[in-house]
């Protein structure tokens, strides 16, 4: 290929240009929700995530102050305000009394009201409402204001999410940062069970001889492939039988015992990779079988096992069905991120802001794993070929 | 308690418990039940070292047993019988699966379930080849691949709302807020619903898994692209060959291997995959694939027999899988041992 480069520069262009419109290309639905994420309900509903860095054009429907805000002024009585945030450097490019016609007025420019009143708004949003005669009625008339305003980036959106730390909070972002901590507790104990058990099993597996070897791999390889969905009902139905219901012992053990297939068979092949004259000169030594897995073949794998730990944690982390069948009881306090996402999809769909800051709440540290350690997860990725529940 | 607490415990004592079991159990083999003592000391430490491989062996098969074996077994027990009120079985024969093959809604799942499985692990599997093929010759190469790699790290909830936001559809006469409208719009096309619109929903849904796991073909087909002999490239390319007849006529035989492998992987993940369409569907009928129509029959309607049939169904589905997993297994087995 370098070959092909070196004749045609153009090519080389070509191929770099749509490299990198790919890598674009993947990176902009995670993209939008960044950026949503730090933008106010007003601009989200106003312009696309893209047009961020721009000012929005809003409509805003205001209420002019009433009779009690009036002063007279020499013959005429004058009612004053503000419609915009004048500081923030919002402006008025059109008005109306109406939705339909909402800009049919120019910054700056007079109309009469119903009950008499002349009312001009300044492209600043300062309104000034006179009339000869006192006004009566306390609660003024409507108006609509087309404005543009500038971009403002907030961090409001987290606080909503990650304040709001009581369960079952009505708050916009309820309880987000208690499903982080629900969730953390969840992962760390489904990532180090199965570890332990499995190593010890993989060691057998790959370097002890014994009848029934061969049968016991190829069952344990084909329970990997089997549909999760198999085993809800009957797990579910045995934890009760046995007093655990659903709760974290019963999520930590069905998270094990499902994953030990795929544990075993990655841990067995990378301890099947090692020199089988290491094991066996241990063994001429002297060493037990406990002190060959111990002390030999255990430091050795140990890039495997990491590889593992760390895709078991993302897989347990982003884990929705399991966590809702054994866990997530509707009376309970418990909750996983990946819930949480659904029940704010579900309940607050036009809330776009804060369901973009709890979605990046949730894939923060999976993505913070995957741009920090990303030879690990990608070793991890070879060896477990995608699976995925 | 603390669950954050609760689980600290937990890790302590599988992490004790392992160790102990493992130190105890082999010491009570070497040291009690058949100390290599007196008259019988060979006999003694053949007999304890075939009983070891157990020992190690017993933790795993303890939760495999309970975890993994007999769900099988009382999946299939289940869809075979009904329960009645108060929690007692009956059997029923074949009843759940003639009620089960009567439903309109579990022939749209299926059809829906096996539209997965040849669209998703097609498509991620060709942009994946797409993508191994250009980043493994570019200067920006590596950041593509991490940016193509990082939709595989998030869940795929996550990953549902970010697409909902790209098909995000408003009022035909506003400012279209999702990017995929948008486009629509500034084309001179009308925005849609495309997560309701018929014959769209399903494409609109499964974009999301290709989005997700094209990285993780790319992945998988990578090593093998670049295992390609250099040689073969260069003759073409005296030969006058252009790039692209070289990735059809050269590259892309040398890799099918590779190709099929994440491919039948990525076949697995497509017909499990849940997530998406339980977060994305909102319940539309003709948006349900085999395994949300198994979490609605178990878990909303409570029809166990049923939801237990469409199990077996799905099982059924990804036998082929299964059993090829197992030869393969096999085989490696053996090459290790030979």
């Amino acid at each position: 290929m370098t070959r092909i480069a070196g004749r045609k520069p153009i090519l080389r262009w070509a191929m770099n240009l749509a490299v990198l419109a790919l890598g674009l290309l993947w990176a902009l639905p995670v993209l939008g929700l960044l950026v949503t994420s730090f933008r106010t309900s007003d601009e989200v509903a106003a312009s696309g995530w893209w047009q961020a860095a721009f000012p929005t054009r809003q409509t805003l429907v205001q209420r002019i102050k009433g009779a009690d805000a009036q002063r007279q002024e020499g013959q005429v009585f004058v009612i004053e305000g503000d419609l915009v945030n004048p500081e923030r450097g919002d402006r008025v490019t059109a008005w109306g009394f109406s939705s339909r016609s909402r800009d049919i007025l120019a910054p700056g420019a007079s109309a009469r009201l119903g009950n008499g009143g002349l009312i001009t708004i300044d492209a600043a949003g300062h309104y000034r409402l006179e009339k000869d005669t006192a006004f009566t009625d306390n609660r003024g008339p409507y108006v609509f204001v087309t404005i543009t305003a500038p971009p403002m980036f907030t961090l409001d959106n987290y606080r909503a999410v990650l304040s709001s730390v009581r369960p079952g909070a009505d708050a916009p972002g309820a309880s987000v940062a208690r499903a982080f901590f629900d969730t953390l507790s969840i992962t760390i104990p489904a990532t180090v069970l199965p570890l332990a058990i499995a190593t010890m099993a993989a060691y057998a597996l790959a370097w002890m001889r014994f009848r029934g070897r061969l049968l016991l791999f190829a069952a344990m390889v084909g329970l990997m492939a089997v549909p999760v969905q198999m085993a809800l009902i009957p797990l579910l139905e045995m934890h009760a039988r046995i007093g655990i219901g659903k709760s974290y012992l019963a999520l930590w053990l069905a998270h094990t015992g499902l994953s030990l297939p795929f544990a075993i068979y990655i841990l067995r092949g990378q301890m099947a990779g090692l020199s089988p004259q290491l094991v066996e000169n241990a063994r001429v030594d002297g060493a037990s079988e406990v002190q060959v897995f111990t002390r030999i073949v255990l430091p050795l794998i140990w890039p495997g096992v990491a590889a593992f730990g760390v895709l078991q944690f993302l897989w347990t982390w982003n884990d929705l069905l399991l966590a809702r069948v054994f866990l997530i009881d509707p009376a309970g306090p418990a909750d996983v991120l990946t819930n949480r996402l659904v029940g704010l999809m579900g309940a607050r769909g036009d809330d776009w802001e804060t369901l973009a800051a709890a979605t990046m709440v949730s894939i923060a540290l999976p993505l913070a794993i995957w741009f920090g350690l990303r030879p690990v997860v990608t070793r991890g990725m070879l060896l477990a070929r995608g699976k995925q529940r | 308690m603390n669950p954050a607490f609760q689980g600290l415990l937990v890790i302590a004592i599988a992490f004790g418990g392992c160790i102990g079991y493992f130190a105890l159990s082999n010491l009570v083999l070497d040291k009690v039940l058949f100390a290599p003592r007196g008259a019988n000391a060979q006999r003694n430490l053949a007999r304890a070292d075939s009983l070891r491989p157990w020992l190690f062996l017993l933790p795993a098969l303890a939760m495999g047993a309970l975890y993994l074996a007999y769900p099988l077994f009382e999946t299939l027990r289940l869809s075979l019988t009904e329960q009645v009120a108060g929690g007692a079985y009956f059997w029923a024969g074949a009843d759940n699966y003639q009620q089960m093959l009567g439903e309109d809604a579990f022939w749209q799942a299926l059809k829906n379930s096996l539209l997965w499985a040849l669209i998703v692990p097609a498509m991620a599997t060709l942009l994946g080849l797409i993508a191994a093929e250009l980043t493994a010759h570019s200067r920006w190469g590596t950041a593509a691949r991490t940016l193509i790699l990082a939709p595989t790290v998030i869940s795929l909830v996550a990953a549902a709302v970010a697409w909902k936001l790209v098909y995000e559809v408003g009022p035909i006469d506003q400012q279209q807020i999702g990017l995929l409208n948008a486009v629509v719009t500034a084309l001179g096309g009308t925005p849609r619903d495309w997560l309701a619109m018929p014959g769209w929903n399903n494409l609109a849904l499964m974009a999301v898994l290709i989005w997700a796991q094209t990285g993780l073909a790319m992945l998988l087909v990578s090593p093998a692209l670049g295992a390609v002999p250099r040689g073969y490239v260069e003759t073409a390319i005296l030969d006058g060959a252009s790039p692209v007849q070289i990735f059809l006529r050269i590259k892309a035989p040398l890799v099918t291997r590779a190709t099929f492998l994440a491919w039948t992987a990525l076949t697995l993940v497509a017909v499990k995959s849940f997530d998406i369409v339980f977060a994305l569907s909102g319940g539309r009928p003709q948006d349900q694939v085999l395994t949300t129509y198994i979490y609605e029959r178990l878990f909303d309607t409570g029809d166990l027999g049923l939801g237990s049939a469409a199990a077996m169904v799905l099982m059924l589905l990804v036998l082929p899988l299964v059993l090829w997993n197992v030869t393969r297994a096999r085989r490696e087995m053996e090459r290790d041992r030979g």
